[in-house]
Protein backbone atom coordinates (compact mmCIF):
# COMPACT_ATOMS: atom_id res chain seq x y z
CA UNK A 1 0.00 0.00 0.00
CA UNK A 2 1.11 3.52 -0.68
CA UNK A 3 -0.41 6.95 -0.66
CA UNK A 4 -3.19 7.29 -3.28
CA UNK A 5 -2.29 9.70 -6.08
CA UNK A 6 -4.20 12.99 -5.88
CA UNK A 7 -5.66 11.99 -2.51
CA UNK A 8 -7.56 14.58 -0.47
CA UNK A 9 -5.27 15.79 2.31
CA UNK A 10 -6.32 16.68 5.88
CA UNK A 11 -3.93 18.03 8.50
CA UNK A 12 -4.40 17.60 12.23
CA UNK A 13 -2.39 19.43 14.87
CA UNK A 14 -1.69 17.83 18.22
CA UNK A 15 0.87 17.19 20.92
CA UNK A 16 3.87 14.88 20.61
CA UNK A 17 3.73 11.82 22.86
CA UNK A 18 6.77 10.08 21.40
CA UNK A 19 8.87 12.18 19.01
CA UNK A 20 9.55 10.97 15.47
CA UNK A 21 8.38 10.80 11.89
CA UNK A 22 6.66 7.84 10.25
CA UNK A 23 4.13 7.19 7.52
CA UNK A 24 1.93 4.27 6.61
CA UNK A 25 -1.55 2.88 6.32
CA UNK A 26 -4.01 3.67 9.10
CA UNK A 27 -5.92 1.11 11.12
CA UNK A 28 -8.71 2.94 12.95
CA UNK A 29 -10.50 1.65 16.02
CA UNK A 30 -13.55 3.57 17.19
CA UNK A 31 -13.58 1.61 20.43
CA UNK A 32 -10.91 1.77 23.15
CA UNK A 33 -8.24 -0.91 22.92
CA UNK A 34 -7.29 -3.38 25.66
CA UNK A 35 -3.67 -4.57 25.89
CA UNK A 36 -3.56 -7.58 28.19
CA UNK A 37 -6.45 -9.85 27.23
CA UNK A 38 -7.20 -7.61 24.24
CA UNK A 39 -4.29 -8.28 21.89
CA UNK A 40 -2.11 -11.27 21.08
CA UNK A 41 1.38 -9.74 20.96
CA UNK A 42 2.90 -12.81 19.29
CA UNK A 43 0.72 -12.21 16.20
CA UNK A 44 -0.06 -8.48 16.55
CA UNK A 45 -3.79 -9.21 16.44
CA UNK A 46 -6.75 -7.83 18.39
CA UNK A 47 -8.47 -10.72 20.18
CA UNK A 48 -11.13 -9.07 22.38
CA UNK A 49 -14.32 -10.87 21.46
CA UNK A 50 -16.68 -7.92 21.61
CA UNK A 51 -14.28 -5.57 19.78
CA UNK A 52 -15.02 -4.12 16.33
CA UNK A 53 -11.52 -5.13 15.16
CA UNK A 54 -11.43 -8.67 16.58
CA UNK A 55 -9.11 -10.79 14.43
CA UNK A 56 -7.49 -7.76 12.73
CA UNK A 57 -3.68 -7.41 12.64
CA UNK A 58 -2.11 -4.02 13.49
CA UNK A 59 1.50 -4.93 12.65
CA UNK A 60 3.10 -2.29 10.44
CA UNK A 61 0.04 -0.01 10.64
CA UNK A 62 -0.46 3.43 12.15
CA UNK A 63 -2.86 2.52 14.94
CA UNK A 64 -5.53 5.19 15.48
CA UNK A 65 -7.66 4.70 18.60
CA UNK A 66 -9.68 6.79 21.08
CA UNK A 67 -8.07 5.52 24.31
CA UNK A 68 -6.60 2.57 26.18
CA UNK A 69 -8.76 0.50 28.48
CA UNK A 70 -8.54 -2.45 30.79
CA UNK A 71 -5.53 -3.99 32.48
CA UNK A 72 -2.30 -2.29 33.49
CA UNK A 73 -0.60 -4.86 31.26
CA UNK A 74 -1.34 -2.50 28.36
CA UNK A 75 2.16 -1.07 27.97
CA UNK A 76 3.88 -4.39 28.63
CA UNK A 77 1.86 -6.10 25.91
CA UNK A 78 2.65 -3.38 23.37
CA UNK A 79 6.32 -3.48 24.43
CA UNK A 80 6.17 -7.21 23.65
CA UNK A 81 4.89 -6.45 20.15
CA UNK A 82 8.08 -4.43 19.63
CA UNK A 83 10.26 -7.25 20.98
CA UNK A 84 8.33 -9.76 18.82
CA UNK A 85 8.41 -7.72 15.61
CA UNK A 86 4.60 -7.33 15.49
CA UNK A 87 4.26 -3.69 16.61
CA UNK A 88 2.33 -0.91 14.93
CA UNK A 89 4.61 1.72 13.33
CA UNK A 90 2.89 4.71 14.92
CA UNK A 91 0.05 5.65 17.25
CA UNK A 92 -2.57 8.39 17.01
CA UNK A 93 -4.27 8.50 20.41
CA UNK A 94 -7.53 10.35 20.98
CA UNK A 95 -7.19 10.76 24.72
CA UNK A 96 -3.94 10.02 26.52
CA UNK A 97 -3.73 8.03 29.76
CA UNK A 98 -0.94 6.50 31.80
CA UNK A 99 -1.48 3.21 29.97
CA UNK A 100 -1.31 4.55 26.43
CA UNK A 101 1.45 7.11 27.16
CA UNK A 102 3.73 4.46 28.63
CA UNK A 103 2.62 2.01 25.95
CA UNK A 104 3.71 4.37 23.18
CA UNK A 105 7.01 5.10 24.96
CA UNK A 106 7.98 1.43 25.30
CA UNK A 107 6.71 0.51 21.82
CA UNK A 108 9.15 3.25 20.71
CA UNK A 109 7.04 4.45 17.80
CA UNK A 110 6.09 8.05 16.92
CA UNK A 111 2.88 8.90 18.75
CA UNK A 112 0.64 11.94 18.98
CA UNK A 113 -2.43 13.01 20.99
CA UNK A 114 -4.62 16.04 21.86
CA UNK A 115 -5.48 16.66 18.20
CA UNK A 116 -7.65 19.56 17.03
CA UNK A 117 -10.25 17.11 15.62
CA UNK A 118 -11.31 13.61 16.57
CA UNK A 119 -8.77 11.41 14.76
CA UNK A 120 -11.10 8.40 14.87
CA UNK A 121 -13.67 10.37 12.83
CA UNK A 122 -11.28 12.17 10.45
CA UNK A 123 -9.10 9.15 9.67
CA UNK A 124 -10.48 5.95 8.12
CA UNK A 125 -8.89 2.52 7.96
CA UNK A 126 -6.81 2.37 4.79
CA UNK A 127 -6.03 6.11 4.68
CA UNK A 128 -2.34 6.97 4.33
CA UNK A 129 -1.12 8.77 7.46
CA UNK A 130 2.11 10.65 8.11
CA UNK A 131 3.01 11.50 11.72
CA UNK A 132 5.63 14.24 12.06
CA UNK A 133 5.94 14.82 15.80
CA UNK A 134 2.82 16.84 16.73
CA UNK A 135 1.51 16.99 13.16
CA UNK A 136 -0.65 14.35 11.46
CA UNK A 137 -1.12 14.45 7.68
CA UNK A 138 -3.96 12.30 6.40
CA UNK A 139 -4.27 11.31 2.72
CA UNK A 140 -7.79 9.98 2.23
CA UNK A 141 -7.92 6.77 0.26
CA UNK B 1 9.46 18.87 32.79
CA UNK B 2 10.99 20.33 35.96
CA UNK B 3 13.58 18.11 37.67
CA UNK B 4 14.89 18.59 41.20
CA UNK B 5 18.62 18.44 41.87
CA UNK B 6 18.45 14.85 43.13
CA UNK B 7 16.46 13.82 40.04
CA UNK B 8 19.08 15.44 37.79
CA UNK B 9 21.84 13.61 39.67
CA UNK B 10 20.05 10.30 39.13
CA UNK B 11 19.53 11.12 35.44
CA UNK B 12 23.22 11.95 35.05
CA UNK B 13 24.41 8.68 36.52
CA UNK B 14 25.48 9.67 40.04
CA UNK B 15 23.68 6.60 41.40
CA UNK B 16 24.72 4.19 38.69
CA UNK B 17 23.69 3.27 35.18
CA UNK B 18 20.51 1.39 36.14
CA UNK B 19 19.14 4.33 38.13
CA UNK B 20 20.06 6.64 35.22
CA UNK B 21 18.16 4.39 32.81
CA UNK B 22 15.20 4.41 35.20
CA UNK B 23 15.23 8.21 35.33
CA UNK B 24 15.52 8.39 31.53
CA UNK B 25 12.37 6.25 31.20
CA UNK B 26 10.51 8.40 33.74
CA UNK B 27 11.46 11.55 31.82
CA UNK B 28 10.30 10.10 28.49
CA UNK B 29 7.11 8.92 30.18
CA UNK B 30 6.53 12.26 31.92
CA UNK B 31 6.96 14.09 28.61
CA UNK B 32 4.52 11.68 26.92
CA UNK B 33 1.99 12.60 29.60
CA UNK B 34 2.84 16.33 29.47
CA UNK B 35 3.56 16.18 33.24
CA UNK B 36 5.29 19.23 34.71
CA UNK B 37 7.26 17.39 37.44
CA UNK B 38 7.80 14.10 39.27
CA UNK B 39 6.60 13.23 42.76
CA UNK B 40 8.14 11.12 45.51
CA UNK B 41 6.76 7.64 46.09
CA UNK B 42 7.63 4.87 48.50
CA UNK B 43 5.12 2.18 47.60
CA UNK B 44 5.54 0.27 44.34
CA UNK B 45 3.48 -2.74 43.24
CA UNK B 46 4.76 -4.05 39.95
CA UNK B 47 5.59 -7.20 38.08
CA UNK B 48 9.00 -8.69 37.48
CA UNK B 49 8.75 -12.44 38.07
CA UNK B 50 5.85 -13.41 35.75
CA UNK B 51 7.24 -15.87 33.16
CA UNK B 52 6.88 -15.13 29.44
CA UNK B 53 8.60 -16.37 26.29
CA UNK B 54 10.33 -12.99 25.81
CA UNK B 55 11.54 -12.99 29.41
CA UNK B 56 12.88 -16.55 29.12
CA UNK B 57 14.91 -15.47 26.08
CA UNK B 58 16.29 -12.37 27.84
CA UNK B 59 17.22 -14.35 30.95
CA UNK B 60 19.05 -16.92 28.82
CA UNK B 61 20.94 -14.07 27.12
CA UNK B 62 21.90 -12.02 30.16
CA UNK B 63 20.24 -13.22 33.33
CA UNK B 64 17.60 -11.34 35.34
CA UNK B 65 19.62 -8.12 35.14
CA UNK B 66 19.05 -8.17 31.38
CA UNK B 67 15.34 -9.01 31.72
CA UNK B 68 14.79 -6.16 34.20
CA UNK B 69 16.74 -3.71 32.00
CA UNK B 70 14.72 -4.48 28.86
CA UNK B 71 11.26 -5.07 30.31
CA UNK B 72 11.17 -3.06 33.54
CA UNK B 73 13.35 -0.13 32.46
CA UNK B 74 12.88 -0.19 28.65
CA UNK B 75 16.69 -0.02 28.30
CA UNK B 76 18.92 -1.82 25.79
CA UNK B 77 22.04 -1.32 27.92
CA UNK B 78 23.78 -4.00 29.94
CA UNK B 79 22.91 -2.94 33.47
CA UNK B 80 23.58 -4.34 36.90
CA UNK B 81 20.36 -3.97 38.83
CA UNK B 82 20.78 -2.56 42.37
CA UNK B 83 18.46 -3.17 45.33
CA UNK B 84 15.04 -1.52 45.16
CA UNK B 85 15.25 2.05 46.45
CA UNK B 86 11.72 2.07 47.93
CA UNK B 87 9.38 -0.67 49.23
CA UNK B 88 8.34 -2.75 46.22
CA UNK B 89 6.14 -5.80 45.91
CA UNK B 90 5.45 -8.35 43.20
CA UNK B 91 1.80 -8.63 42.14
CA UNK B 92 0.20 -11.85 40.86
CA UNK B 93 2.36 -13.92 38.52
CA UNK B 94 2.54 -17.50 37.28
CA UNK B 95 1.80 -20.69 39.19
CA UNK B 96 4.28 -22.21 41.61
CA UNK B 97 5.48 -25.76 42.20
CA UNK B 98 2.50 -26.55 44.44
CA UNK B 99 0.18 -26.25 41.41
CA UNK B 100 1.90 -29.14 39.63
CA UNK B 101 -0.49 -32.02 39.12
CA UNK B 102 -3.52 -29.71 39.31
CA UNK B 103 -2.85 -26.96 36.78
CA UNK B 104 -1.60 -27.87 33.31
CA UNK B 105 1.27 -25.42 33.33
CA UNK B 106 4.78 -25.68 31.86
CA UNK B 107 7.41 -26.86 34.33
CA UNK B 108 9.96 -24.52 32.75
CA UNK B 109 7.74 -21.56 33.71
CA UNK B 110 7.69 -22.73 37.33
CA UNK B 111 11.48 -23.03 37.30
CA UNK B 112 11.94 -19.64 35.61
CA UNK B 113 9.69 -18.00 38.19
CA UNK B 114 11.47 -19.70 41.08
CA UNK B 115 14.77 -18.26 39.87
CA UNK B 116 13.11 -14.84 39.48
CA UNK B 117 11.78 -14.96 43.06
CA UNK B 118 15.27 -15.73 44.29
CA UNK B 119 16.85 -12.85 42.30
CA UNK B 120 14.21 -10.25 43.14
CA UNK B 121 13.93 -11.33 46.76
CA UNK B 122 17.65 -10.60 47.08
CA UNK B 123 16.99 -7.16 45.57
CA UNK B 124 14.32 -6.32 48.13
CA UNK B 125 11.12 -7.17 46.28
CA UNK B 126 8.38 -8.52 48.57
CA UNK B 127 6.89 -11.52 46.76
CA UNK B 128 3.22 -10.96 47.74
CA UNK B 129 2.17 -12.75 44.53
CA UNK B 130 -1.38 -11.46 44.44
CA UNK B 131 -3.57 -9.03 42.52
CA UNK B 132 -4.86 -7.84 45.93
CA UNK B 133 -1.77 -6.56 47.81
CA UNK B 134 -4.14 -4.55 50.02
CA UNK B 135 -5.39 -7.83 51.51
CA UNK B 136 -1.98 -9.07 52.58
CA UNK B 137 0.12 -6.32 54.05
CA UNK B 138 0.38 -3.51 51.51
CA UNK B 139 -2.35 -1.17 52.72
CA UNK B 140 -1.42 2.38 51.70
CA UNK B 141 -2.53 5.34 53.77
CA UNK B 142 -5.03 7.91 52.56
CA UNK B 143 -3.20 10.43 50.36
CA UNK B 144 -0.14 8.21 49.96
CA UNK B 145 1.46 8.45 46.51
CA UNK B 146 1.85 4.96 45.07
CA UNK B 147 2.97 3.34 41.85
CA UNK B 148 0.70 0.38 41.37
CA UNK B 149 -0.08 -1.86 38.48
CA UNK B 150 -3.09 -4.21 38.29
CA UNK B 151 -6.19 -2.27 37.36
CA UNK B 152 -8.35 -3.87 40.07
CA UNK B 153 -5.80 -2.95 42.75
CA UNK B 154 -5.34 0.58 41.39
CA UNK B 155 -9.06 1.36 41.55
CA UNK B 156 -9.26 -0.12 45.06
CA UNK B 157 -6.28 1.93 46.29
CA UNK B 158 -7.61 5.18 44.85
CA UNK B 159 -11.28 4.80 45.67
CA UNK B 160 -11.59 2.69 48.81
CA UNK B 161 -8.30 3.65 50.50
CA UNK B 162 -7.91 7.21 49.18
CA UNK B 163 -4.31 6.52 48.13
CA UNK B 164 -3.04 8.04 44.88
CA UNK B 165 -1.86 6.02 41.91
CA UNK B 166 -2.31 5.96 38.18
CA UNK B 167 -2.73 2.63 36.44
CA UNK B 168 0.98 2.13 35.96
CA UNK B 169 2.80 -0.36 33.78
CA UNK B 170 5.73 -2.76 33.93
CA UNK B 171 8.33 -0.17 32.91
CA UNK B 172 7.06 2.77 34.96
CA UNK B 173 6.81 0.64 38.11
CA UNK B 174 10.27 -0.80 37.47
CA UNK B 175 11.72 2.69 37.05
CA UNK B 176 9.90 3.91 40.18
CA UNK B 177 11.26 1.02 42.26
CA UNK B 178 14.84 2.17 41.57
CA UNK B 179 14.20 5.92 41.95
CA UNK B 180 11.20 6.48 44.25
CA UNK B 181 9.75 8.81 41.58
CA UNK B 182 6.79 8.90 39.19
CA UNK B 183 5.27 11.65 37.00
CA UNK B 184 3.02 13.82 39.20
CA UNK B 185 0.10 13.52 36.82
CA UNK B 186 -3.50 12.32 36.79
CA UNK B 187 -4.66 10.74 40.04
CA UNK B 188 -1.72 12.18 42.01
CA UNK B 189 -3.24 15.68 41.83
CA UNK B 190 -6.17 16.98 43.90
CA UNK B 191 -7.92 18.63 40.94
CA UNK B 192 -8.15 15.31 39.04
CA UNK B 193 -9.84 13.32 41.79
CA UNK B 194 -13.42 14.58 41.61
CA UNK B 195 -16.41 12.81 40.10
CA UNK B 196 -17.34 13.21 36.43
CA UNK B 197 -20.41 10.98 36.04
CA UNK B 198 -23.34 10.38 38.37
CA UNK B 199 -25.01 6.97 38.47
CA UNK B 200 -28.25 6.69 40.43
CA UNK B 201 -29.09 3.13 41.48
CA UNK B 202 -32.78 2.22 41.69
CA UNK B 203 -32.57 -1.56 41.87
CA UNK B 204 -31.39 -4.01 44.52
CA UNK B 205 -27.60 -4.05 44.98
CA UNK B 206 -26.76 -6.02 48.10
CA UNK B 207 -24.45 -8.92 47.30
CA UNK B 208 -21.18 -9.80 45.58
CA UNK B 209 -22.78 -10.48 42.18
CA UNK B 210 -24.83 -7.25 42.32
CA UNK B 211 -21.75 -5.15 43.03
CA UNK B 212 -19.86 -6.77 40.16
CA UNK B 213 -22.69 -6.07 37.72
CA UNK B 214 -23.00 -2.48 38.91
CA UNK B 215 -19.24 -2.06 38.47
CA UNK B 216 -19.41 -3.43 34.93
CA UNK B 217 -22.20 -0.95 34.20
CA UNK B 218 -20.27 1.94 35.78
CA UNK B 219 -17.23 1.19 33.61
CA UNK B 220 -19.39 1.27 30.51
CA UNK B 221 -20.88 4.64 31.51
CA UNK B 222 -17.72 6.36 32.77
CA UNK B 223 -15.03 4.90 30.50
CA UNK B 224 -11.78 6.25 31.93
CA UNK B 225 -13.52 8.84 34.10
CA UNK B 226 -14.80 8.90 37.68
CA UNK B 227 -18.30 7.60 38.36
CA UNK B 228 -20.10 8.64 41.54
CA UNK B 229 -22.65 6.09 42.73
CA UNK B 230 -25.72 6.91 44.80
CA UNK B 231 -28.87 5.00 45.66
CA UNK B 232 -30.61 2.94 48.28
CA UNK B 233 -28.19 0.04 48.54
CA UNK B 234 -26.68 -1.94 51.35
CA UNK B 235 -23.27 -1.10 52.78
CA UNK B 236 -20.63 -2.87 50.66
CA UNK B 237 -17.70 -4.69 52.27
CA UNK B 238 -14.11 -5.23 51.06
CA UNK B 239 -15.14 -8.20 48.93
CA UNK B 240 -18.00 -6.33 47.24
CA UNK B 241 -15.85 -3.31 46.37
CA UNK B 242 -13.01 -5.57 45.22
CA UNK B 243 -15.48 -7.00 42.67
CA UNK B 244 -17.08 -3.65 41.82
CA UNK B 245 -13.72 -2.05 41.04
CA UNK B 246 -12.36 -5.00 39.08
CA UNK B 247 -15.48 -4.95 36.91
CA UNK B 248 -15.43 -1.16 36.38
CA UNK B 249 -11.76 -1.33 35.37
CA UNK B 250 -12.59 -4.13 32.92
CA UNK B 251 -15.58 -2.74 31.01
CA UNK B 252 -14.06 0.76 31.07
CA UNK B 253 -10.79 2.12 32.36
CA UNK B 254 -12.06 3.43 35.69
CA UNK B 255 -9.25 4.11 38.19
CA UNK B 256 -11.24 6.13 40.73
CA UNK B 257 -14.87 6.28 41.84
CA UNK B 258 -16.75 7.68 44.79
CA UNK B 259 -19.67 6.33 46.78
CA UNK B 260 -20.75 9.24 48.98
CA UNK B 261 -20.84 8.29 52.64
CA UNK B 262 -18.85 5.12 52.04
CA UNK B 263 -15.58 5.90 50.23
CA UNK B 264 -13.26 8.33 52.03
CA UNK B 265 -12.91 11.27 49.63
CA UNK B 266 -16.62 11.98 49.23
CA UNK B 267 -18.66 12.43 52.38
CA UNK B 268 -21.54 13.78 50.28
CA UNK B 269 -22.65 13.87 46.64
CA UNK B 270 -21.69 17.52 46.52
CA UNK B 271 -18.21 16.79 47.88
CA UNK B 272 -17.74 14.13 45.20
CA UNK B 273 -18.13 16.88 42.58
CA UNK B 274 -16.10 19.49 44.51
CA UNK B 275 -19.24 21.49 45.23
CA UNK B 276 -20.23 21.74 41.58
CA UNK B 277 -23.68 20.68 40.49
CA UNK B 278 -23.64 16.95 39.66
CA UNK B 279 -24.24 16.08 36.00
CA UNK B 280 -27.57 14.56 35.02
CA UNK B 281 -27.73 11.14 36.60
CA UNK B 282 -27.58 7.95 34.55
CA UNK B 283 -30.06 5.43 35.93
CA UNK B 284 -29.21 1.86 36.91
CA UNK B 285 -32.55 0.09 37.27
CA UNK B 286 -33.96 -3.38 36.56
CA UNK B 287 -33.55 -3.04 32.76
CA UNK B 288 -29.90 -1.96 33.02
CA UNK B 289 -29.16 -4.73 35.52
CA UNK B 290 -30.73 -7.28 33.18
CA UNK B 291 -28.73 -5.92 30.23
CA UNK B 292 -25.42 -6.24 32.13
CA UNK B 293 -26.30 -9.79 33.17
CA UNK B 294 -27.14 -10.75 29.57
CA UNK B 295 -23.91 -9.19 28.27
CA UNK B 296 -21.82 -11.11 30.78
CA UNK B 297 -23.59 -14.35 29.79
CA UNK B 298 -23.71 -13.86 26.02
CA UNK B 299 -20.74 -16.16 25.35
CA UNK B 300 -22.34 -19.18 27.03
CA UNK B 301 -24.36 -21.61 24.88
CA UNK B 302 -23.60 -25.11 26.15
CA UNK B 303 -24.79 -25.70 29.72
CA UNK B 304 -22.29 -28.53 30.26
CA UNK B 305 -19.80 -26.88 32.60
CA UNK B 306 -16.38 -28.47 32.94
CA UNK B 307 -14.56 -25.79 34.94
CA UNK B 308 -15.57 -23.44 37.77
CA UNK B 309 -13.30 -20.55 38.71
CA UNK B 310 -13.70 -18.56 41.93
CA UNK B 311 -11.47 -15.89 43.45
CA UNK B 312 -11.05 -13.14 40.85
CA UNK B 313 -9.67 -10.82 42.11
CA UNK B 314 -7.96 -13.14 44.62
CA UNK B 315 -10.43 -14.28 47.25
CA UNK B 316 -10.81 -12.79 50.69
CA UNK B 317 -10.84 -15.15 53.68
CA UNK B 318 -14.58 -14.59 53.87
CA UNK B 319 -15.00 -15.75 50.26
CA UNK B 320 -12.95 -18.89 50.92
CA UNK B 321 -15.04 -19.62 54.00
CA UNK B 322 -18.28 -19.17 52.05
CA UNK B 323 -17.04 -21.42 49.24
CA UNK B 324 -16.15 -24.08 51.81
CA UNK B 325 -19.60 -23.77 53.39
CA UNK B 326 -21.29 -24.17 49.99
CA UNK B 327 -19.15 -27.25 49.16
CA UNK B 328 -19.31 -28.88 52.60
CA UNK B 329 -20.38 -32.53 52.26
CA UNK B 330 -20.76 -32.26 48.47
CA UNK B 331 -18.79 -33.91 45.70
CA UNK B 332 -17.85 -32.32 42.37
CA UNK B 333 -19.24 -33.84 39.18
CA UNK B 334 -16.74 -36.30 37.62
CA UNK B 335 -16.23 -34.09 34.57
CA UNK B 336 -15.93 -30.74 36.39
CA UNK B 337 -13.06 -29.04 38.21
CA UNK B 338 -13.25 -26.16 40.68
CA UNK B 339 -10.35 -23.81 41.41
CA UNK B 340 -10.43 -21.01 43.95
CA UNK B 341 -7.66 -18.43 43.62
CA UNK B 342 -6.35 -16.71 46.76
CA UNK B 343 -3.32 -14.79 47.99
CA UNK B 344 -0.83 -17.33 49.40
CA UNK B 345 -0.90 -15.62 52.81
CA UNK B 346 -4.69 -16.04 52.97
CA UNK B 347 -4.48 -19.63 51.72
CA UNK B 348 -2.38 -20.24 54.84
CA UNK B 349 -5.22 -18.80 56.93
CA UNK B 350 -7.72 -21.01 55.07
CA UNK B 351 -5.51 -24.06 55.64
CA UNK B 352 -5.33 -23.36 59.38
CA UNK B 353 -9.04 -22.68 59.58
CA UNK B 354 -9.93 -25.97 57.88
CA UNK B 355 -11.59 -24.33 54.83
CA UNK B 356 -9.06 -25.74 52.36
CA UNK B 357 -9.66 -29.26 53.62
CA UNK B 358 -13.44 -28.92 53.14
CA UNK B 359 -12.97 -27.63 49.58
CA UNK B 360 -10.45 -30.37 48.74
CA UNK B 361 -12.67 -33.08 50.22
CA UNK B 362 -15.34 -32.01 47.72
CA UNK B 363 -12.77 -32.29 44.94
CA UNK B 364 -11.93 -28.59 44.55
CA UNK B 365 -8.58 -26.84 44.81
CA UNK B 366 -7.41 -23.68 46.55
CA UNK B 367 -4.57 -22.21 44.47
CA UNK B 368 -2.28 -19.24 45.04
CA UNK B 369 -0.09 -16.79 43.12
CA UNK B 370 -1.87 -16.68 39.78
CA UNK B 371 -5.11 -17.25 37.87
CA UNK B 372 -6.19 -18.92 34.60
CA UNK B 373 -6.14 -15.60 32.72
CA UNK B 374 -2.63 -14.60 33.89
CA UNK B 375 -1.20 -18.04 33.20
CA UNK B 376 -3.39 -19.00 30.23
CA UNK B 377 -4.14 -22.24 32.02
CA UNK B 378 -7.36 -24.14 32.65
CA UNK B 379 -8.10 -27.82 33.24
CA UNK B 380 -7.26 -29.85 30.15
CA UNK B 381 -10.10 -29.98 27.64
CA UNK B 382 -12.10 -27.11 29.18
CA UNK B 383 -14.77 -25.92 26.75
CA UNK B 384 -17.22 -24.21 29.11
CA UNK B 385 -16.39 -22.46 32.36
CA UNK B 386 -18.44 -20.71 35.04
CA UNK B 387 -17.35 -17.98 37.42
CA UNK B 388 -18.70 -15.49 39.92
CA UNK B 389 -16.32 -12.79 38.60
CA UNK B 390 -17.41 -10.19 36.05
CA UNK B 391 -13.75 -9.58 35.25
CA UNK B 392 -12.79 -13.18 34.62
CA UNK B 393 -15.92 -13.86 32.53
CA UNK B 394 -14.97 -10.86 30.37
CA UNK B 395 -11.35 -11.86 29.76
CA UNK B 396 -11.02 -15.65 29.91
CA UNK B 397 -13.15 -16.54 26.84
CA UNK B 398 -10.91 -14.32 24.65
CA UNK B 399 -7.69 -15.61 26.21
CA UNK B 400 -8.53 -19.33 26.12
CA UNK B 401 -11.22 -19.52 23.43
CA UNK B 402 -13.84 -21.06 25.73
CA UNK B 403 -17.50 -20.42 26.60
CA UNK B 404 -18.44 -18.76 29.86
CA UNK B 405 -21.23 -18.37 32.40
CA UNK B 406 -21.46 -15.70 35.09
CA UNK B 407 -23.47 -16.21 38.28
CA UNK B 408 -23.39 -16.30 42.05
CA UNK B 409 -21.00 -18.35 44.18
CA UNK B 410 -23.89 -20.73 44.94
CA UNK B 411 -24.74 -21.15 41.24
CA UNK B 412 -21.08 -21.81 40.45
CA UNK B 413 -20.84 -24.44 43.19
CA UNK B 414 -24.07 -26.01 41.89
CA UNK B 415 -22.54 -26.16 38.40
CA UNK B 416 -19.42 -27.80 39.80
CA UNK B 417 -21.49 -30.40 41.64
CA UNK B 418 -24.02 -31.16 38.89
CA UNK B 419 -21.84 -30.43 35.85
CA UNK B 420 -24.67 -28.25 34.48
CA UNK B 421 -25.31 -24.52 34.46
CA UNK B 422 -28.65 -23.57 36.05
CA UNK B 423 -27.93 -19.91 36.72
CA UNK B 424 -30.45 -17.14 36.27
CA UNK B 425 -30.84 -13.54 37.31
CA UNK B 426 -32.70 -13.31 40.60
Amino acid sequence: MTRARGARRVILHGRTVVPGVVEGEALVSHEPISGWGGIDPARGVIIERRHELVGVCFTGKVLVFPSAKGSSGWSGFFQTTRLSGTAPIGMVIGRISAKSALGAVVTRVPAVTDLDADPCEVISTGDWVRIDNGLVEVFKK
Amino acid sequence: MFLTDDEKRMRDGAEGAAVAAAMDLLIRYGQALDADRLCDVRNVAGTMTQPSPVKARLVSEGGWDKAFAVINLDSDEDLEIPAMRVPTCQLQHGFGADALGVVPYPKQNIELQASAESFYGRHGVNILATCTPYQVGNLPMRGEHCVWMESSAVIYANSVLGARTNCEGTASSGAASLTGKIPCWGNHRDENRYGTHHIEVSVRVDNFQDWGMLGYFAGGVAGEDHPVITGDFGRPDLTDLKHFGAAAATSGGVELYHIPGITPEAATLSAAFNGARPPTAVGYGPAERRAVYDTLNEIGSSTDVDFVLLGCPHASVDQIRRAAAALDGKRLSAGTELWLMAPRALKDVADRSGYTEVIERAGGHVLADSCPAMSRAAPKGTRVFATDSAKQVHYLPAILGIEAWFGTLEECVDAAVTGRWHGELR
